[in-house]
């Protein structure tokens, strides 16, 4: 008689053609979570890896323990990032389409977990980033353009032309540079943030990956290491729900928050409502405040929703529902924080389609300005012979010899 | 000048980085308060201090990474991991992004990292003890593979390892840590006491990266070699006695071409030895450079003589060693064909 197969195989609430369902996600109240002191043991606060620090409630009121205060300033400053996000990645999606360049990331309703640390850190602070948080780049005041020319690989690309479009790095903004292998940068910040302890300097490292990639091994050297030598580094998982077409639940998420990892190693995880601006705020200011006082590492779960595809290359509607972002029970960062603000008082729907509008102009000046530098195809062109350069400090007698090659062809 | 081994010319080369260049900084299982297992870091905690000379969690994978991040972060980590074997968990870091962080980030960043290791058989290590797999990181563009055959070579490599601001795998081969090992395991052990290459200067001095070292001049046949197999190549050629002229490769990668196509122009015949498998092994890059740069020089065909294409097995290490006999019957073969 055959045997009935008893492995257990993750399946996500909702297929395509379903109802989107997220019952599954566990919500706290606006202002519910206790906030400790930086100092405290992290086995004094393990509630905060189950619970969902949220300051936002939905009448739009910020409220509780973790309300960051910021000033009307600050938060205008985070919205404008997060539409300024938001209005580049349209440009790039429809640039991509129109075959202008040749991939992109969107991070659709992931703005508020790379815009408000970048907001919450200091400049002299480095950020490994993952290919979603290109946020990050603009909170920190990168030109436009020069993300564009990324994109493009043209004559002004960062790169040379070396990388697939969102690899960006800026050595001089302190953001390092986005790898195509995933979690490579955990560890890697860890690293920097031992370098800077034993330099005994006050900077502190952060980094980012997805809920998907917490599977590789690097996340548990990264917490390892973090543990063992009390970096002082601020570890990022944005649980978007999805890593491609695989639900959380197969990188490990279905019984337990990512958040709760840091527990096993003695760092205090933090899970938090990662489309509240002033959540993700105050939570990234309280694990910064710790690292830099010596108090070790801390890994955050930014608790969201991919609302985009995974990619250019990507069709999420084969594999969940169509409107499930509709459903997503945390909403829109931005819409979130526009909310609060109106009922603040410190803006108003009019200020805020103005401010749409003159992104979307500096965003196509900024197309301009990248096309004037050329295309894969068009204008300026990179040097095709500048591909032997970097592989080694020094181009080594091998690789001239190839390079005079690659000359002879087009002699 | 003094007498070193190969562990106290390496600790010697540790040693003076540290002193010289406070960005310099040990990582790996077991260097720090016990000073390694192969005791190549010993007493260096205790001189520069446990932030200096950390000891690791066993994490290949995480040693590399720390040590990227660390070089990014202005230091020159030099990470070791305890055996060759086990170098593989590092893999990703050191192929995907140690190798290629100038190249992906056009110079904008790098990480000035040395990575030691000690490497092949000889010492009844078994399958996990005694790989040779400095040719799975020549075929990696990014990278300068090195091994040193003797003292005098390990101390000044590994100093200009340290300096040099690509990432640098410096294969130690083991069984000569103590002294050099003909391939005839039946001999006494020799100690480096009266090689030359034993003396050792105790200051600072450097030997370059990419550059071979002809060990012994000849005239009939050219052995391409490096690590132990140099000094079984030299018993090889005395046994037989073969005028051969005897190259030290000492850099892998980058490959100095011009010394090698010299000699081979020279003596029109080639024996390539090492201790790693052969398929797709790095003899066999050697060989094709040759026949591409040297093919009508050549007297007779290009031989391999390298360790056989199976685990390197316990209880027969030495049917698997590419010892004396079998190179001394690839240097008749060759000088039969004229």
């Amino acid at each position: 008689m055959a045997r009935t197969p008893r492995l257990h195989i993750p399946q996500p609430p909702a297929r395509p053609g379903d109802e989107p369902d997220f019952s599954y996600v566990e919500l706290s109240d606006a202002g519910a979570v206790s906030r400790p002191e930086v100092t405290s043991r992290a086995r004094h606060m393990e509630n905060l890896a189950l619970e969902l620090v949220r300051v936002i409630d939905d009448q739009h009121k910020a409220l509780g323990p973790w309300h960051p205060q910021l000033d009307t300033h600050d938060l205008q400053v985070g919205l404008r990032h997060m539409l300024l996000t938001r209005v580049f990645d349209d440009r790039m999606m429809a640039m991509q389409r129109q075959g202008k360049i040749s991939f992109y990331i969107k991070s659709t309703g992931e703005e508020a977990v790379s815009i408000a640390p970048a907001m919450a850190l200091q400049p002299g602070d480095m950020l490994f980033p993952s290919y979603r948080t290109q946020g990050l780049q603009i909170a920190r005041g990168r030109n436009l353009a020069d993300l564009m020319c990324q994109c493009l690989s043209n004559t002004n690309d960062m790169c040379k032309g070396r990388q697939m479009p969102v690899m960006y790095h800026w050595a001089r903004g302190n953001i390092f540079s986005v790898s195509g292998n995933l979690t490579t940068q955990f560890p890697q910040a860890v690293g920097w943030a031992m370098a800077a302890a034993i330099k005994g300097e006050d900077d502190i490292a952060a980094a980012w990956i997805g809920e998907g990639s917490s599977a590789e091994a690097d996340f548990h050297h990264a917490l390892t290491f973090a543990a063992v030598y009390q970096a002082p580094v601020v570890l990022n998982v944005v649980n978007n729900q999805w890593a491609i077409s695989t639900f959380q639940g197969f990188a490990g998420g279905e019984r337990r928050p990512f958040a709760v990892r840091g527990l096993g190693h003695g760092i205090p995880g933090i899970r938090v409502d990662g489309n509240d601006f002033l959540a993700v705020y105050a939570v990234t200011q309280w694990a910064a405040e710790r690292a830099r006082q010596g108090g070790g590492p801390t890994l955050i779960e930014h608790v969201t929703y991919r609302a985009a595809a995974h990619s250019t290359s990507d069709d999420p509607s084969r594999y969940r529902p169509r409107d499930e972002a509709k459903a997503w029970p945390l909403g829109d960062p931005i819409e979130r924080l526009k909310e609060h603000m109106i009922v603040e008082g410190s803006w108003s729907e009019k200020q805020h389609e103005k401010l749409v509008v003159e992104l979307e102009e500096y965003c196509a000046e900024a197309w301009q300005e990248a096309l004037s530098y050329g295309t894969m195809t068009t204008g300026p062109q990179l040097d095709q012979h500048e591909l032997f350069d970097d592989v080694l400090k020094d181009i080594p007698a091998h690789l001239l010899a190839q390079r005079d090659e690659l000359r002879s062809l087009s002699d | 000048m003094a007498r070193m081994n190969m562990i106290q010319a390496i600790n010697s080369a540790m040693d003076i980085m540290l002193e010289r260049d406070t960005s310099v900084i040990i990582i790996g299982q077991d260097v720090g308060y016990f000073g390694g297992v192969f005791r190549c870091t010993e007493g260096l905690q205790r001189k520069y201090g446990e932030h200096r000379v950390l000891d690791a969690p066993i994490a290949e994978g995480g040693i590399i990474a720390s040590a990227i991040g660390m070089g990014v972060n202005g230091l020159r980590p030099v990470a070791e991991i305890q055996f060759a074997d086990y170098i593989y968990p590092g893999c990703d870091q050191i192929i995907s992004e140690l190798a290629r962080l100038r190249y992906r980030t056009a110079g904008d960043f790098f990480a000035p990292v040395t990575i030691r290791t000690p490497c092949g058989g000889g010492i009844r290590g078994g399958q996990t003890h005694s790989q040779s797999p400095e040719g799975i990181f020549t075929h990696v563009c990014g990278l300068k593979i090195l091994m040193p055959s003797n003292p005098f070579d390990a101390k000044g490599l590994l100093i200009s390892a340290i300096e040099d601001d690509d990432p640098v795998i410096f294969f130690e081969p083991k069984r000569i840590y103590n002294g050099p090992f003909d391939g005839d395991p039946n001999k006494p052990a020799v100690p480096w006491t009266n090689h030359p290459k034993g003396e050792v200067p105790e200051d600072y001095y450097t030997v370059p990266i990419g550059r071979a070292e002809i060990v012994q001049p000849g005239e009939d046949v050219t052995i391409l070699c490096y690590g132990t197999m140099v000094h079984v190549a030299q018993a090889a050629a005395e046994l037989t006695e073969v005028d051969a002229e005897i190259i030290d490769i000492r850099t892998m990668s980058p490959l100095d071409v011009d010394t090698i196509t010299t000699s081979v122009e020279k003596t029109g015949r080639c024996v390539i030895t090492h201790e790693a498998t052969r398929f797709s092994g790095f003899g066999a890059e050697l060989a094709a450079t040759i026949q591409e740069e040297c093919f009508y020089h050549l007297v007779a065909p290009i031989l391999r003589v390298t360790g056989w294409d199976t685990p390197y097995p316990h209880a027969f290490e030495w049917e698997y060693f590419p010892g004396q006999q079998r190179i001394s019957l690839a240097l008749e073969k060759v000088l039969e064909e004229t």
